[in-house]
C-alpha cells in the first residue's frame, strides 16, 4: 500500500466514521430519554438522501406522501385520545401540528420540485420534510408503549422498521440513487486529493455536534432531555412531560438523520434499505460510547469509519465480516472497563 | 407428575393427525413453523427466562445448515453422520463465542450477538466452496431405514419429533432444579450465586443448549429445502426468531409454537391475499405486516400465549407427596461451639475504615445481634461473612476454616445462609419454587437429567423440603401464590424460609424486621425465638430496638467502623459508650 492510497483510505474512513458518529449520536439521544433502541434512524438517512436526490431529478420526492399520511394517521390517535379525556380544546393544535404543517411542507416541496432550486434551497426542503416524521411516528408507534420494557419497544422498533422499509420501496422503487456533490470542487493538499463534498461532511458534523453540546449544556430543554435520561419518575416529578421529551427527542433525531442523509446522497447510492447497515454501525458506534458518552461515541464511530475503509481496501469481500468481528473484542473491553450496575431491578 | 405431561401428549397427538386434515400445502408451512420453533425454544429459554437477548441465533442455523450442506454434497456422507459434524461446530462455535461474550453485560451481550450475525453472513457469501451467494444446491434427503425423506409430508414427521422432544425436554428443564435457578438468573442472579448456584456456569449450559438446537434446525432446514443460501441466514433472520418469541410471549415455551405459527402464517397469508387486495405487486407486504405486528403488540405487550392461556382454568401445580423421603441434614456442631469467628478485619474504602480491626465470635446455638447507627459498618460486616467482598485484613473462620477469600457461592457450601435486606425474591414464581432455590445444594442433579425427567425423584425431595420450611414459618397457605404477590412482611418470612431450606448451620438476617408492621414484627420475633429452641444459630443484623433487645443472647454494637461494646442486652443498654453514640453525649 502506498502512502497516498493509505491517506486516500483514512479520508474516506473519516467521511464515513462522521456519518456512522451522527447516527451513533441520534441513537444514544432517543435511547437515553425514551429507552427506544431506534434501528428506524437509518431510514431518516435512506429517506433524506432518496428525496434529495429526487429533487435534484426534478421528481417530486414520494416522502410527502409519507409525511401528509402519517401525519393524519397520528391526527387521528391524537383527536381520539383528546375526544376521550374530552378536551375537544386540544383539536386545533392537534390539526395544525400533525395536517397543516405536514399538508405545506408537502406543498411547498411539491412546488419547488420542478424548479431547480439552488442544491442548498433542496437540502433544507429536505430537512423540512424529513423533520416532522420523528414526532409523528414516536405519536404513532411508541407513545402508546412508552412503559413497555427494552425488548418490546425494540420489537416495535423492528415492526416500524420494516414498515418503513416496505413504504420506501412503494414510493422509492427498488433503484438506488445518488445525488450531486454540492460543490464538485477539489484541491490538492501535498499528494492527497481532497474532495469539497468530504470537508462538508465533516466540517457538518462537527458542527452539529458542538451544536447538541450547546444544547444539552446550555438550553432548558436539553436539560429536561439529560434529566428525562438520568431519571425518568425524577423528571415527572419536577414536571417534565415524559411525551414531550420523546417528541423532542425524536425530533433531534430526525434532524439529524435528515442532515446525515443529505450528506451522505453525493458520496453513495442509496437504496430504500439502505438504512439498517447504517443504523447497524451507528450502534455499534454508540456502544463504544457504552450508550452513555457522547465523545466517545464520535471516536468509536470515526474508528469504525476507518476500520471499514481499510478492510474494504485489503479484502472488500469480506469488509462487513472483518468490521463486525472486530466489534467483539471491543465489546469485551468495554463491557470491562465499564462499571455498570450489576442487578437489574424487576421490571 | 403425569399433569405436567398432558399437554405435549395431546399436542403430540395433533401434530400426528395434522398432515391428514390440512392440505398438501399447508404441510410445508408447517414444516417451517417446525424448523423455526426449535429455535425459538432456544431462544425462550435464553431471552425469556434467562435474560440474555440474543439477535444471533440465525448464525448456529446457518453454521448447521451449511456443516451438512457442504459434507452431504462434497464426500457423499450420510446426513445423520453430517448431523454429528453440524453439531459438533456449532457447539464449539457456540462454546467460543458463549465464552467471549457471556460475560458481557446487557446490552453489550445483544449487540455482539448482532455483530457476529452479520459477520458470519457475510463469511457465507464470500467463502470460497460455499457456493458464493447463489448458495449450495443439491442437499440429499434423509433417509430412515432406506425409507427418502424427499417430501413434506414425510419430513413433516422428523421435524416435529424434534419439536416435541425440544419442547418436553424445556418444559422439565424449567420445573426442575436447574429451572428454578435458571428463572433467577435475569433478575436475582446476586441471591442465586448466594444459595450455590453458579451462575456463569448456567447462563454458559443454556446458551449452549440454545445453540445446538439452532444448529438442528439448521441441518433439518437443510435437508428439507435441499439447498441453502445465505440469505437465510441474515441478521433479519435473527431478528425474526426474536420477533416470533416476542409475540408467542418470551417468558413461555409454549410461546414458541403460537409466536412461529401466528408470524410464518401471517406472512404467508399476506403474501396469498395482498396482490389480489391491491391489485399491485407485493410491495405491500413489509408494510402491512409491520403494522399487524406493531397492533398486535400494542394488544398483548406480553405476547399472545398469555392473554389465550387467561380463558383456561388456572392450573393447580401438583403438591409434593408427603411420602417424598426428607433430605440428608448436615452434621450440626454441638451447642455452644465456637461457629464464626471474625478476627481483627479491616476494609478499606479508599482512606476510609469502614470496619476497623472488628473482632467477635458467634457460638452454635445463640443468637447475636449485631447492631449500630447509621454508617457504623454493619452493611460491610455482614458482607464480608457472606463473601460479597473480600477483607483488606483479618480473617473470618467458619466452623474452624477461612472463609474471607472465598466467593458466596462457596460460603454457602459450608452451611451458610442469608437473607436479603431488599427482599430477593423471584416475583413471578411460586412461593414454593422460591423456597426450593434455597435447597438447590441440597440436590445434584444435571441439566440433561432435567431435561430428560429423570431427577423426579429428587426433585420431589426438593419441593417437600421447601412446603416443610414454609410451613415451618407459618406459611403453608400460600405455597401456589407468586411471591411477588405476597406482603412485605410474608415476604421476609419466604426469604428465611429460603434460607432455611439449605439447611444451614448459621442464619445470617440482613435486618428483617425493617419495613414490618407491628404484627408482623411479633411474628418474626416469634419465629426466631422457634428456631433457636431448635437449635439453630443466628447472626441478626437489625436497626430496631425491641426486637433486639427481646431476642438476642448477645449483642455486638458497632459505631463508625469500630466494635463499640459486647454483651448481653440489658449490659449494652446501661454501656454508657453505646448511649452515647445512639442518644448523643451530654455536652
Amino acid at each position: 500500500m502506498t502512502s497516498d492510497i493509505a491517506l486516500w483510505l483514512v479520508q474516506d474512513g473519516i467521511v464515513n466514521g462522521a456519518i456512522y458518529a451522527l447516527v451513533a449520536l441520534a441513537l444514544l439521544l432517543v435511547f437515553a430519554v425514551t429507552r427506544v433502541i431506534f434501528v428506524p434512524q437509518g431510514e431518516f438517512i435512506s429517506y433524506a438522501a432518496l428525496s434529495m436526490a429526487m429533487l435534484q431529478l426534478g421528481q417530486v420526492p414520494a416522502t410527502i406522501w409519507i409525511l401528509v399520511g402519517g401525519g393524519l394517521v397520528a391526527a387521528i390517535l391524537e383527536a381520539a385520545t383528546a375526544w376521550r379525556q374530552g378536551a375537544v380544546r386540544r383539536l386545533p393544535s392537534i390539526l395544525t401540528r400533525y395536517i397543516a404543517i405536514p399538508i405545506a411542507i408537502a406543498a411547498v416541496v411539491g412546488w419547488s420540485a420542478s424548479r431547480a432550486l439552488p442544491s442548498w434551497v433542496q437540502a433544507l426542503l429536505v430537512l423540512a420534510l424529513i423533520m416532522p416524521l420523528g414526532p409523528i411516528l414516536y405519536r404513532i408507534a411508541y407513545q402508546p408503549l412508552a412503559n413497555a420494557s427494552v425488548i418490546v419497544l425494540f420489537i416495535v422498533s423492528m415492526a416500524v422498521h420494516y414498515m418503513l422499509t416496505g413504504l420506501g420501496l412503494v414510493f422509492f422503487g427498488a433503484e438506488g440513487l445518488r445525488a450531486d456533490p454540492f460543490i464538485d470542487a477539489g484541491f490538492q493538499l501535498g499528494i492527497l486529493d481532497i474532495s469539497a463534498q468530504s470537508l462538508i461532511v465533516i466540517a457538518v458534523s462537527i458542527l452539529m455536534m458542538i451544536c447538541l453540546w450547546l444544547f444539552f449544556e446550555r438550553s432548558l430543554y436539553g436539560k429536561a432531555l439529560r434529566a428525562t435520561a438520568i431519571n425518568r419518575t425524577g423528571a415527572r416529578l419536577v414536571g417534565i412531560r415524559i411525551e414531550l421529551s420523546g417528541n423532542l427527542s425524536f425530533l433531534l433525531a430526525a434532524f439529524i438523520g435528515a442532515v446525515s442523509g443529505v450528506l451522505i446522497s453525493p458520496i453513495t447510492t442509496i437504496y430504500y434499505d439502505s438504512g439498517l447497515m447504517i443504523g447497524l454501525k451507528g450502534f455499534i458506534g454508540a456502544i463504544f460510547g457504552g450508550m452513555v458518552s457522547y465523545p466517545l461515541t464520535a471516536l468509536g464511530a470515526v474508528g469504525l469509519g476507518l476500520l471499514e475503509s481499510f478492510s474494504s481496501f485489503w479484502a472488500s469481500a469480506l469488509k462487513e465480516s472483518i468490521v463486525f468481528t472486530i466489534i467483539i473484542p471491543i465489546l469485551i473491553w468495554r463491557s470491562l472497563t465499564s462499571h455498570q450496575h450489576i442487578e437489574d431491578e424487576e421490571e | 407428575m403425569m399433569r405436567r405431561q398432558v399437554p405435549i401428549i395431546l399436542f403430540s397427538a395433533w401434530v400426528a393427525a395434522a398432515p391428514w386434515i390440512v392440505p398438501e400445502f399447508h404441510v410445508t408451512l408447517l414444516n417451517y413453523i417446525g424448523l423455526a420453533t426449535l429455535v425459538v425454544i432456544g431462544l425462550v429459554l435464553l431471552t425469556g427466562i434467562a435474560g440474555i437477548i440474543s439477535f444471533g441465533q440465525q448464525a448456529f442455523v446457518g453454521i448447521g445448515a451449511y456443516t451438512t450442506a457442504v459434507l452431504t454434497t462434497t464426500t457423499g456422507a450420510s446426513p445423520w453422520l453430517t448431523l454429528v459434524a453440524s453439531l459438533v461446530l456449532v457447539a464449539a462455535f457456540g462454546a467460543l463465542l458463549g465464552s467471549m461474550t457471556l460475560r458481557l453485560s446487557g446490552h453489550y451481550l445483544s449487540i455482539a450477538t448482532i455483530a457476529w450475525g452479520i459477520a458470519i453472513y457475510y463469511v457465507f457469501g464470500n467463502l470460497p466452496g460455499f457456493g458464493q451467494y447463489s448458495g449450495i444446491n443439491g442437499i440429499p434427503p434423509i433417509t430412515v431405514a432406506s425409507l427418502p425423506l424427499d417430501t413434506a409430508t414425510r419430513m413433516y414427521y422428523l421435524i416435529w419429533l424434534f419439536v416435541i422432544v425440544a419442547l418436553w425436554g424445556a418444559v422439565n428443564l424449567l420445573e426442575s432444579r436447574t429451572g428454578r435457578a435458571l428463572r433467577a438468573l435475569r433478575f436475582r442472579s446476586v441471591m442465586a450465586e448466594n444459595f450455590g448456584v453458579d451462575t456463569a456456569r448456567l447462563k454458559f449450559l443454556i446458551f449452549f443448549h440454545a445453540a445446538l438446537l439452532a444448529g438442528l434446525s439448521g441441518w433439518l432446514h437443510a435437508h428439507f429445502l435441499r439447498f441453502v443460501s445465505p440469505h437465510g441466514f441474515g441478521v433479519n433472520a435473527g431478528i425474526d426468531y426474536l420477533f416470533m418469541a416476542v409475540i408467542g410471549g418470551v417468558n413461555h415455551v409454549w410461546g414458541a409454537i403460537v409466536g412461529t405459527s401466528i408470524l410464518t402464517m401471517l406472512r404467508e397469508w399476506l403474501k396469498v391475499i395482498l396482490p389480489d387486495a391491491i391489485q399491485q405487486s407485493g410491495n405491500y407486504e413489509l408494510v402491512v405486516f409491520g403494522i399487524l405486528m406493531f397492533l398486535l403488540l400494542q394488544h398483548t405487550r406480553n405476547g399472545v400465549l398469555p392473554m389465550l392461556t387467561q380463558w383456561l382454568p388456572p392450573r393447580v401445580p401438583a403438591m409434593p407427596s408427603a411420602s417424598a423421603e426428607p433430605l440428608p441434614r448436615r452434621n450440626r456442631p454441638e451447642s455452644g461451639s465456637v461457629l464464626l469467628e471474625v478476627d481483627e478485619v479491616e476494609v478499606r474504602f479508599g482512606g476510609l475504615k469502614a470496619v476497623n480491626r472488628v473482632s467477635f465470635s458467634l457460638n452454635a446455638g445463640e443468637i447475636l445481634g449485631l447492631i449500630g447507627p447509621n454508617g457504623a459498618g454493619k452493611t460491610t460486616m455482614f458482607n464480608l461473612i457472606t463473601g460479597v467482598r473480600p477483607a483488606d485484613r483479618g480473617q473470618v473462620r467458619f466452623l474452624g476454616r477461612r472463609i474471607d477469600r472465598l466467593d458466596s457461592r462457596h460460603i454457602a457450601g459450608y452451611g451458610l445462609a442469608r437473607t436479603f435486606q431488599h427482599v430477593h425474591l423471584v416475583s413471578t414464581m411460586s412461593v414454593l419454587d422460591n423456597v426450593a432455590i434455597g435447597a438447590h445444594l441440597r440436590g445434584h442433579s444435571g441439566t440433561l437429567a432435567s431435561m430428560l425427567h429423570l431427577e423426579r425423584r429428587e426433585n420431589e425431595r426438593l419441593r417437600a423440603e421447601a412446603v416443610r420450611q414454609l410451613q415451618r414459618v407459618g406459611l403453608g397457605e400460600h405455597l401456589h401464590e407468586a411471591a411477588g404477590n405476597l406482603a412485605l412482611g410474608q415476604q421476609r418470612l419466604v426469604e428465611i424460609a429460603r434460607a432455611l431450606a439449605s439447611d444451614p448451620v448459621l442464619l445470617l438476617l440482613d435486618e428483617p424486621a425493617a419495613g414490618l408492621r407491628y404484627g408482623e414484627k411479633q411474628a418474626l420475633a416469634e419465629l426466631l425465638r422457634r428456631l433457636r429452641e431448635e437449635h439453630m444459630s443466628i447472626l441478626i443484623v437489625e436497626h430496631d430496638m425491641d426486637l433486639v433487645m427481646g431476642l438476642v443472647d448477645r449483642l455486638v454494637v458497632m459505631d463508625f467502623g469500630e466494635k463499640l461494646a459486647e454483651g448481653e442486652p440489658h449490659a449494652i443498654q446501661a454501656d454508657p459508650a453505646v448511649l452515647e453514640a445512639y442518644l448523643g453525649g451530654i455536652e
